[in-house]
């Protein structure tokens, strides 16, 4: 069914990701795409693969930015993804109930046995979460490594998304956040975590956490506290020998 | 927007046919047509009927798994695209009805009963599509509420025309079909003047400093793409016309579109009903339905884009 679940979930699983130690390193993208081309939503057709202009179907894309300008300007590495939105378009377009959110967890998954590949979905989005299968004829996306998080036979130090798994800097976090209590809620608390683009009113359930203000630089930090500085900083030095 | 080949033809050729039948029904309903036209009306309406058939087979022809497509008569209850295939399959009922006791001669007040009811599901079926792109809010230029009546219009307008045409050749033509193409065909072309100024001067709803929450630290730009080759993304929703070309084919549906379909009605206004004039507006008002619907896509920009730095 395409309507959404007639309690909003309680439970509300999905990502946190740091822009402040995100280091864009792809990682993630590419841990993703090893698990998912298996996974649920297997496979993640390539076309081209060895040729010159290889492309295919990944779930989580990771852009380069320059925000601001001079010394108050930003690079951020963003990985993008799925948000599992609280109120997503992309299940209420459907018109096959391919596309649904589940009532349990708040994942929004596709069943590839119902899509007929109308692509509407990735129309609704916003996010560029859905990217189209040619090869199999279906819509795809993340699934939240459903496969994964509630998988008994593999380690339970290993069930978490194989992106959140394989982040060096441990940029990404995953968990409840629908529980105020859980790490991920107190991080998003405390850091100030962010939707994107909330002027569409989806209510992603995923939350960015803004680069940290910056510390302040060594000289400009003396000077701020009144030390001297240069030839100055020298003689007082020699004369506190 | 990728202006898919499918969904243009879809677009215009179905929305030829509900027109058509909308003004062929209204017209039997209120019997500006004489009824004991068999060969007319199994030729007019059948050719609506089988418009509307094409463009609806041609809808299915970008689908992943055209075999499915019955899936998408169940979630009329969320989806626009659900609502819009059950309406069709309906709007069949009284329409195929209608075609049948038509070429049977079959008179008496329950057909025009059929006749309206086949009208206003032609109608609703239009509407429908209309909505599926309005709803869309990703996409700024659908999401407004001229999307729908510009359909709609551009369905009462091409049928209009049509019908015109059909009675011309079968010597049953009338002034009403002229009055009524060149009424529609002016208030579209004022709508879809009113339609370009507006999202030529709306401000954007969605930007690149706020889809990367990063407006933070200013104006946001894309140092680095995420892969280095296109994706289904940039070129399902990255499609970019020229300013020039959007300009040349805007002009083209007004003077093609509109200019010379509205001529030829005020003509036969004139001069009386002329099978040769109502073919030329037909015509023109068809080429000018198509390239107005490939604007439609080519010219609508995707909030997704704004992630890859695009304004």
């Amino acid at each position: 069914m395409t309507s959404l679940p007639a309690t909003a979930p309680v439970k509300k699983l999905g990502l946190v990701i740091d822009l402040d130690t995100c280091v864009g390193c792809h990682a993630c993208a590419v841990n993703c795409k090893e698990w998912n081309t298996g996974g649920e939503m297997a496979p993640l057709t390539d076309m081209d693969p060895y040729g010159a202009e290889p492309e295919g179907v990944w779930f989580n894309r990771v852009h380069g930015y320059e925000a601001g300008d001079g010394a108050n300007g930003r690079t951020v590495h963003f990985p993008r993804s799925c948000l599992h939105c609280e109120t997503p378009a992309c299940v209420t377009v459907c018109p096959t109930g391919a596309s649904y959110k589940r009532e349990e967890d708040g994942i929004v998954l596709v069943d590839e046995d119902k899509c007929i590949g109308c692509k509407l979905c990735s129309w609704a989005c916003p996010y560029g979460a859905r990217e189209f299968d040619e090869t199999v004829g279906v819509m795809k996306k993340c699934t939240l490594c459903v496969d994964r998080i509630y998988n008994e036979t593999i380690p339970e130090a290993e069930r978490v998304p194989a992106c959140v798994s394989t982040c060096p800097a441990s940029a990404r976090h995953f968990g409840d956040l629908g529980d105020p209590n859980s790490d991920v809620s107190k991080l998003v608390a405390e850091r100030g975590g962010y939707d994107l683009a909330p002027e569409f009113d989806y209510k992603p359930t995923n939350k960015y956490l803004p680069p940290r203000e910056r510390m302040p630089s060594a000289p400009a930090a003396a000077e701020a506290a009144g030390e001297p500085q240069g030839l100055l900083k020298w003689v007082d030095r020699m004369l506190s020998i | 927007m990728n202006p898919a080949p499918s969904v243009i033809f879809f677009t215009t050729l179905s929305g030829l046919g509900y027109g058509l039948a909308f003004w062929l029904a209204i017209a039997r309903a209120f019997g500006a047509v004489p009824a004991d036209t068999p060969w007319f009306g199994a030729i007019s309406l059948g050719a609506a009927l089988a418009l509307l058939s094409a463009g609806l087979l041609s809808s299915t022809a970008h689908l992943g798994h055209p075999e499915r497509a019955w899936r998408a008569f169940s979630q009329w209850r969320t989806s626009w695209l659900s609502r819009e295939g059950v309406a069709a399959v309906v709007t069949f009922v009284p329409l195929g009805l209608l075609w049948l006791a038509w070429m049977l001669g079959a008179t008496g007040g329950i057909w025009a009963l059929v006749a309206l009811v086949g009208a206003a599901l032609a109608l609703i079926t239009v509407y429908c599509t209309g909505m599926i792109y309005q709803s869309l809010k990703p996409i700024q230029a659908w999401a407004t509420g001229w999307t729908t009546p510009i359909y709609l219009l551009f369905a009462l307008m091409t049928g209009a025309h049509a019908v015109a045409a059909l009675a011309a050749w079968f010597g049953y033509g009338a002034s009403w079909q002229a009055g009524a193409a060149l009424i529609l065909t002016v208030v579209l072309a004022i709508s879809k003047f009113m339609y370009w100024r507006s999202v030529d001067t709306a401000t954007p709803f969605s930007t690149p400093e706020s889809a990367t929450g990063l407006g933070r630290f200013g104006r946001v730009r894309q140092l680095e793409a995420p892969h280095v080759t296109e994706n289904y993304i940039t070129r399902e929703m990255g499609f970019k016309v020229a300013r020039k070309h959007a300009a040349k084919l805007r002009m083209i549906v007004y003077a093609i579109g509109f200019g010379i379909p509205a001529l030829v009605a005020m003509l036969m206004l004139i001069s009386g009903p002329s099978a040769l004039l109502a073919t030329i507006g037909i015509l023109a008002a068809m080429v000018g339905a198509i390239a107005e619907r490939w604007l439609f896509f080519a010219e609508a920009k995707h909030a997704v884009m704004n992630f890859y730095g695009e304004r």
